[in-house]
């Protein structure tokens, strides 16, 4: 019986082989990650900060997609609410560390890079995705029993409802948003974060528990027959991708020092999820890679602003007619010169 | 020939009604454990209706359903499952992303011990019965002789097959009731053969009382114990085989004149 042997970079839909050939690749690329995430932190001082924020934003957004691709992509849930609970994790951290932090020790010092702001920054992106995971388990909850696109209707009215919400709050800064959050994210939190959201997807996934995903996805009636409780299978989707969207936020909000209701709108969903169609539903690595390909996009085209969502309407639609079925991943491999041909093409 | 007692499952006077539409009219049913029993009727007789109060897709309007005495009416399917029943479905209902084996797999989910942090870790728990369940569904592959096929996609396997996928996968949950909904829908003659093969190996080596909806009267007749027959909704007989064969109210409601032509064949 020849299996494939469970590369980290594999479909994951194919392959599933012993949970021991997974651990040592998966952990292999945990460590190759978190290295990556210390040495380019450690050599940050040589990097221009034009292009740390663009390797900062690229982290930031494959923590986005990659987690709105467990809600979308693995168990098949539309969801339009994805900057929302980016919005929760980016306020309520910056709130922490704003407010909350300096308040209860005053002694110390509060700045970006100080000793005590990167020692609690941990705990306080912990706290944001905690955050933004609480209000999806409300959200998720009740509106989890509607399908297809009630349910996106039920989620694009939430995102409102949060934003319209922090644009009424005066303790946030209402409309005019929160300036001055601790410049606290560096390089290093934010690819160390992105890796371990990815390892944890795949993780999750490539498991007995997480076939439930794909199982609700496929075809929920059949699921509940296998005792599956289906309900309960894509709250904890939600949930966990929401605490990542938060994590995702607060991040985000340590790394431009300025948030407003308005940077967590409908367009910001809409954003991740063109990453996550364009990686391929259900494929995390081609989604990952489809996020800092977006991410690079978005800087070519910083010159046409407005126009930029006519250029990823584009996108899309071409990569719909084009490559219905498949994913970044083959895709590029195919065009790629160097590239190996898959066997259909 | 079944006691109160040994009833496995219990459908006492059930209705369900559709506004003014009435699907089932005061149908009840017993199945005793590991009895095989075949629920049969003409086009719109009200049988998967019965399935579907049975497995918990609706609730019966009127009507108790009593499982080893516990009532489960209007209990959520998943709940069902956990309780003992297992069903097939009459569109194939595989799960199309996945391969065979995790088809088969799918059924450990609702089991698992271990949880979510222990999956995201690889902890110990979760190694160990992650082995578990792949040498048990590996068994059950290799029994039902689908190991061969075990990392192809669901998908691409004959139709029989899929079938027999579908009959394993429901029986990878363990169920102490097994409701098939015409298995034999859209067969061809050998593959019935080997359905009714299926069925007898299920009996003899895990004892599951089944419970066969079935349009082929060959299948039905050949390896039920006892017949259930619906008619428009209402309880029109039951019996074994050939009472059922013999009564003149099935012969009218269903199978007319050529019951007569499936003897002589």
């Amino acid at each position: 019986m020849a299996l494939p042997s469970g590369g980290f970079l594999r479909n994951n839909r194919a392959v599933f082989s012993a949970a021991t050939p997974f651990l040592k690749n998966a952990r292999l690329g945990l460590a190759a990650g978190l290295g990556v995430a210390v040495i380019l932190q450690s050599c940050s001082g040589f990097i221009d900060p034009y292009t740390t924020q663009v390797i900062l934003f690229a982290a930031i957004n494959v923590i986005l997609a990659v987690s709105l691709n467990l809600v979308m992509g693995e168990t098949g849930q539309f969801s339009l609410c994805h900057a929302a609970f980016m919005a929760v994790g980016a306020y309520s951290s910056a709130l922490l560390t704003g407010k909350a932090l300096p308040a209860l020790f005053p002694h110390l010092s509060w700045t970006g890079t100080s000793l005590a702001s990167q020692l609690t920054f941990l705990p306080v992106l912990v706290i944001g995705g905690a955050m933004a995971a609480l209000v999806g388990l409300i959200v998720g909850g009740p509106s989890l029993r509607l399908r297809g696109d009630y349910l996106a209707m039920v989620t694009l009215g939430f995102g409102e409802i949060i934003r319209v919400l922090l644009q009424n709050a005066n303790v946030v800064g209402g409309a005019r948003g929160m300036e001055g959050i601790l410049p606290a994210t560096n390089l290093f939190w934010a690819i160390g974060s992105a890796v371990l959201t990815l390892y944890t997807m795949i993780a999750l996934v490539r498991s007995t528990y997480g076939r439930g995903f794909q199982a609700v996805r496929d075809d929920e009636i059949a699921a509940a027959a296998m005792g599956i409780d289906t309900t309960r299978v894509k709250v904890t989707a939600f949930v966990i991708g929401a605490f990542f969207a938060g994590v995702a936020g607060g991040l985000y909000a340590h790394a431009v020092e300025f948030i407003s209701p308005e940077g967590f709108n409908f367009l910001r969903s809409f954003e991740i999820i063109v990453m996550v169609i364009l990686g391929g539903l259900g494929r995390p690595v081609g989604v990952a890679i489809a996020a800092i390909l977006i991410t690079l996009l978005n800087e070519w085209l910083r010159d046409l602003s407005e126009y930029r969502m006519v250029v990823y309407a584009l996108i899309i639609i071409l990569f719909m007619i084009f490559r219905p079925t498949e994913s970044i991943l083959p895709f590029l491999r195919r065009i790629a010169p160097w590239g190996k041909k898959p066997p259909s093409a | 020939m079944t006691t109160q007692e040994n009833a496995l499952l219990e459908a006492r006077n059930c209705s369900l009604r559709f506004g003014g539409i009435a699907a089932l009219t005061d149908v009840s049913l017993r199945i005793a454990p590991g009895e095989l029993v075949g629920l049969i009727g003409p086009n719109g007789a009200g049988k998967t209706s019965l399935f579907n109060i049975l497995t918990g897709v609706y609730r019966p309007t009127e009507g108790e359903i009593l499982f080893e005495g516990r009532s489960v009416a209007g209990i959520p399917p998943h709940r069902i499952n956990r309780l003992g029943m297992a069903r097939t479905f009459q569109n194939i209902r595989l799960f199309d992303s996945l391969n065979v084996r995790m088809n088969v797999r799918t059924s450990f989910i609702a089991r698992l011990r271990h949880g979510l942090l222990e999956t995201i870790q690889r902890g110990h728990s979760f190694r160990s019965e992650e082995e578990e369940i792949r040498e048990e569904g590996k068994r059950l592959l290799a029994y039902f002789g689908l190991q061969e096929v075990e990392a192809y996609s669901s998908r691409s396997l004959p139709y029989g097959d899929q079938r027999r996928l579908e009959i394993v996968r429901a029986l990878a949950t363990k169920p102490l009731l097994l409701l098939l909904d015409e298995p034999a829908a859209g067969m061809n003659p050998t593959e019935k053969e080997e359905l009714k093969r299926l069925i007898a190996q299920i009996r003899s080596e895990f004892g599951t009382a089944i419970l066969l909806v079935e349009h082929d009267m060959k299948v039905v007749m050949g390896i039920c114990e006892r017949l259930v027959v619906l008619d428009r909704g209402c309880l029109l007989a039951t019996g074994t085989p050939a009472e059922v064969r013999a009564d003149p109210k099935v012969i009218a409601a269903y199978l007319g004149t050529s019951a007569e032509n499936q003897e002589a064949a």
